[in-house]
């Protein structure tokens, strides 16, 4: 088992897809799931003469990522060819960034409890992503042939590369967390892990008491492409547990990559990384050099949206509990939601403990996000409104949410409708009445001259008053009681 | 003999355009000249004839407000077969791309075409443009026109070749390390090689991409202008084209140039010039000084290093640009057993041997540990190189070479030394790897055989080439076709 006698060692390479309507060098369309090799062209399928142009706006996808990462931005960076045969990758060598990335040194900040760890990220950098084989058959050994579909080639991706700064596989899966919630309020990916546009890659080396060498000489296992989060963390799990025994037993640890096996829960060697790839590296001569704009820098930095880290702290500024901050925070329409209402109300507190309970229930129900609900964020405020100036109660405000969520309308409307605001306080109609009497002398005195047709307009005008919800027997009485007082 | 392809292009697209004469009646004058040359000569890989007329007769019936806006109206053009056309097969001189069909044109070609220019044929190489001789081409090699036993230079050779004997009176070319000069001085006629990033590189078959450019051959410096002017400019789909305005090659080309100032290095005269090269180019230059132009011998140090510093950069960069010939795709796949014998036997099967060693070698160059002494070594040598024609601009306006070191050598009689053949491109690789423009034109004859002389600008300066070969032809007697049946 593990113990004090090792330290565990964890980084993560972390592939993100860029959400751009293009490819990364061609203006092939950038989708998920089409018909194979529909989205190619004689680019991304590497015929004799192409060359390759850059994407400007995955260029200020990536950048954007790299800041919020807190990423220093190269203004200068370069594209080199990454080179090894293999039929899913058309040129036989990927257009990536090797030693000159467009971001450098970040941290992606994970919380324990009040504690912040900043993991930090050693690099950030811009790749084409390669095809995809379909072997034909149950598995690759007894295939009996392979199918090479290039709609995903060129596809942009930035890869992620953290230091080896996490300790735990509970501290992986944080990390993963916090970043995939960070790039989602970029809205710069798909992020699913499912569908390939989010993958993951973790190293896992355990580090010896006394061991006084430097990490990278540790003996690595990668464990490549798990496909969810929890995944990673089960993956690491085993692997500290393998590797653990494998030391205790004074055996050796090999460096090498390894798959993992979702339903056994297991890591599987995949192949030895002793004889290692030389992919000779070199840059690409069919694009320029990376120039970025200083000022064009500043206001990528200006555009970015407050991001998770800046919102945990506005809302416990606010007042809300943490448990609820957390809630809110891990999904990037919640925050913008709760964020729209802001500028209507004050009271936060109502507004989230509405939003994680019935809105959710309501949206969940109807598999919607928050950015599809009926209900806009001013509904809400206008409904707690309601409640807040005492017209209705809690339980008959759940009750109008439900009709609003199913019909789209406001909550004055259904609470109208529904008969739950008609005003029958005599003492607040009454200041009204006296004021509409004295608005409209002349047809008092028509009515006292016995022209019956001077009641109605009288009533129309408390009606209009009150937005139509002034109960009109109260208000039939109360007029009635005021010209007979003032007639005496 | 006076037949249609006595017409220069310009003269050509004139008549035509005017429709003093038809594209379709032309266009029958160069198709007869290939019946009668090409058997011999062996310039084209692929031609289609009945394409060509139908696209002569398209020209002419065009109403006249139309035609008269090309600048290439019914000019045929014969388009080297590392530059992919959709309407030809486009092998590269490889077996490995027998028979493959491009389903886009590249720019250049596009270009000329949307101009009236008619492709007719694509032109012999030396396979994925590496060799000197077109010796190296995987379907038999092309002749010298003036010798049939001869080499016509190389890899450009077909292209030069079918030039010279009238098959067409413009031919694009590509140049990596002197493709154009070379084939065009060892042929007797003009070539040009423009400045990196002037003519688009979209659809020309990589060899080495930043030494590569497309450029025009002609029998005339007009002609090599006219197409210059209609393939040059920035390109989307090249992100090292560049976006510096065309100027008008042909409206100051006729006008003489004074207060010339021309730099002779003496490393391009000296040791390995054959001394028959040397004295017709230095006669050449004693001309040119009695006409009012300035020669000053200058010095360029580190050109002794640019055989070597090419013979790095250019395998490492097409050991990566013929990495996706993998039998996978598209063209050649030999009989395999599994994936990794599949890659081997089919790059083994499909490529020639001089591919092969250039894809060897530079493996070899980007390989871990060898990377810093060889590919990052020879990067700064071709910065010094870049330097010495800075300082030479400084004081003088362009520099004058032999375009190749001697005279076009017999066929064969290089094929078993590679080392031998890789000097061949002493003249002109500097050019390559200075990025510059460099022209070749004939300055005379010995014994029959043309020799040409190389002229470098700075940077964008093809003008002033074009204008200082231009005063070289007027000067320069030659025959008006090499071949006994032209």
């Amino acid at each position: 088992m593990v113990d004090e006698a090792y330290r565990v060692v964890v980084g993560l390479e972390v592939h993100v897809e860029l959400k751009t309507r293009t490819k990364l060098f061609c203006r092939c369309v950038n989708a998920f799931g089409s018909a194979p090799n529909t989205q190619t062209c004689p680019v991304c399928l590497g015929l004799p003469g192409v060359l390759p142009v850059l994407n400007r706006n995955a260029v200020y996808l990536a950048v954007k990522a790299g800041m919020a990462l807190h990423c220093t931005i190269r203004s200068v960076s370069k594209f080199d060819r990454k080179q090894y045969f293999y039929p899913d990758l058309p040129k036989a060598y990927q257009i990536s960034q090797y030693d000159l990335p467009f971001a450098e040194w970040g941290f992606v900040p994970i919380a324990d409890g009040a504690e912040v760890k900043r993991i930090r990220i050693r690099r950030v950098h811009m790749e084409e992503d390669a095809g995809k084989l379909n072997h034909i058959g149950q598995n690759l050994k007894e295939a009996e042939g392979s199918l090479v579909d290039l709609n995903r080639a060129g596809v942009p991706l930035i890869e992620i590369v953290s230091e080896p700064d996490m300790g735990s596989a509970e501290e992986a899966r944080r990390y993963l967390t916090e970043l995939r919630t960070i790039l989602s309020y970029l809205d710069v990916s798909d992020l699913r892990m499912e569908e390939g546009s989010m993958r993951c890659d973790a190293n896992v080396s355990l580090k010896p008491r006394g061991y006084q060498g430097s990490l990278e000489d540790l003996p690595r296992v990668e464990v490549k492409n798990v496909n969810s989060i929890r995944n990673v963390g089960r993956a690491i799990e085993y692997e500290i547990e393998r590797q653990a025994a494998r030391l205790s037993q004074g055996e050796r640890i090999i460096k090498e990559t390894r798959g993992f096996d979702d339903g056994r829960g297991r890591t599987y060697s995949q192949r030895s990384k002793e004889e290692a790839n030389d992919y000779r590296y070199f840059p690409e001569p069919d694009l320029p050099p990376l120039v970025l704009d200083e000022s064009w820098l500043t206001e990528v930095q200006a555009s970015l949206p407050l991001l998770p880290e800046a919102w945990r702290e506005r809302l416990r500024d606010l007042g809300l509990a943490s448990q609820d901050v957390e809630v809110l925070v891990q999904d990037r329409v919640q925050v913008a939601f709760l964020s729209e209402t802001l500028s209507f109300t004050d009271d936060v507190r109502a507004v989230s403990s509405w939003m994680l309970s019935d809105m959710l229930r309501l949206l969940n129900e109807r598999g919607l996000g928050f950015d599809q609900s009926p209900v806009s964020p001013k509904d809400l405020v206008d409904l707690l409104g309601f409640i807040a100036d005492g017209k209705i109660s809690g339980r008959m405000a759940k009750e109008v949410l439900d009709k609003m969520f199913e019909s789209g309308e406001s909550a004055a409307v259904w609470v109208k409708r529904l008969g739950m605001a008609q005003i029958t306080d005599d003492s607040l109609l009454r200041g009204q009445v006296a004021e509409v009497l004295a608005e409209h002398g002349k047809v008092v005195a028509d009515y006292r001259a016995g022209k019956e047709r001077a009641f109605g307009f009288l009533v129309g005008q408390m009606m209009k008053r009150t937005q139509g919800q002034a109960s009109p027997e109260v208000v039939n009485r109360l007029l009635k009681e005021a010209l007979e007082f003032d007639a005496q | 003999m006076m037949g249609v392809p006595d017409y220069s292009a310009k003269g050509l697209a004139d008549a035509v355009r005017s429709g003093q004469v038809s594209a379709e009646s032309a266009m029958i004058g160069y198709l007869e000249r290939i019946r009668a040359t090409e058997p011999e000569v062996h310039a084209l890989l692929a031609q289609d004839q009945d394409l060509a007329l139908s696209r002569a007769q398209a020209v002419d019936r065009m109403p006249l407000d139309q035609r008269s806006q090309l600048a290439l109206a019914g000019v045929p053009l014969v388009v080297k077969d590392n530059i992919v056309t959709e309407d030809f097969p486009t092998t590269a001189g490889s077996r490995m791309l027998e028979g493959f069909r491009s389903p886009y044109t590249a720019t250049a070609v596009e270009r000329a075409a949307a101009q009236g220019a008619i492709v007719l044929a694509k032109s012999n190489l030396d396979e994925f443009g590496m060799g000197s001789s077109t010796e190296h081409s995987a379907f038999g090699p092309t002749k010298n026109p003036w010798d049939l036993t001869r080499v016509p230079g190389g890899s450009s050779g077909g292209s030069a070749a079918a030039v010279a004997v009238g098959m067409a009176p413009l031919a694009l070319g590509s140049d990596t390390g002197g493709s154009i000069r070379q084939p065009a001085a060892f042929c007797g006629i003009v070539g040009l090689k423009p400045t990196y990033g002037r003519v688009s590189r979209y659809g020309l078959i990589a060899y080495a991409s930043s030494l590569d450019q497309i450029g025009p051959l002609a029998r005339t410096v007009e002609d090599v202008g006219l197409l210059l002017q209609v393939i040059s400019g920035q390109d989307v789909r090249d992100a090292t084209s560049v976006e510096n305005p065309v100027p008008d090659y042909l409206a100051q080309l006729k006008r003489p140039l004074e207060g010339l100032r021309v730099g002779m290095p003496k490393e391009y005269f000296g040791q390995g010039i054959d001394p028959k090269v040397r004295s017709v180019v230095e006669k050449m230059l004693d001309r040119l000084a009695a006409e009012g132009v300035t020669v000053v011998e200058i010095e360029m140090p580190h050109t002794r290093y640019a055989i070597a510093t090419y013979y790095l950069i250019a395998p490492a960069e097409a050991s990566s640009n013929l990495s996706r010939y993998d039998g996978i795709r598209y063209g050649f796949r030999a009989p395999a057993t599994d994936l990794d014998s599949l890659y081997r036997n089919t790059r083994a099967q499909g490529m020639g041997e001089e591919v092969q060693r250039r894809i060897l070698l530079g493996t070899h160059v980007l390989s871990a540990g060898y990377y810093d002494q060889y590919y990052v070594k020879a990067q700064k040598v071709r910065t010094l190189i870049r330097r010495d024609f800075d300082e030479a601009f400084q004081t003088v306006d362009l520099v004058v070479t032999p375009s190749a070191p001697d005279l076009p050598f017999v066929l064969g009689s290089r094929s078993d030394d590679p080392m031998q053949m890789y000097l061949s491109d002493i003249c002109t690789v500097t050019a390559n790897l200075a990025g510059l423009p460099a022209l070749s034109v004939p300055a005379g004859f010995d014994d029959g055989l043309p020799i040409g002389m190389q002229w470098i600008g700075p940077a964008w300066s093809e003008d002033l080439l074009l204008r200082a070969g231009y005063m070289v032809e007027q000067m320069v007697e030659r025959p008006r076709w090499p071949l006994w049946r032209t």
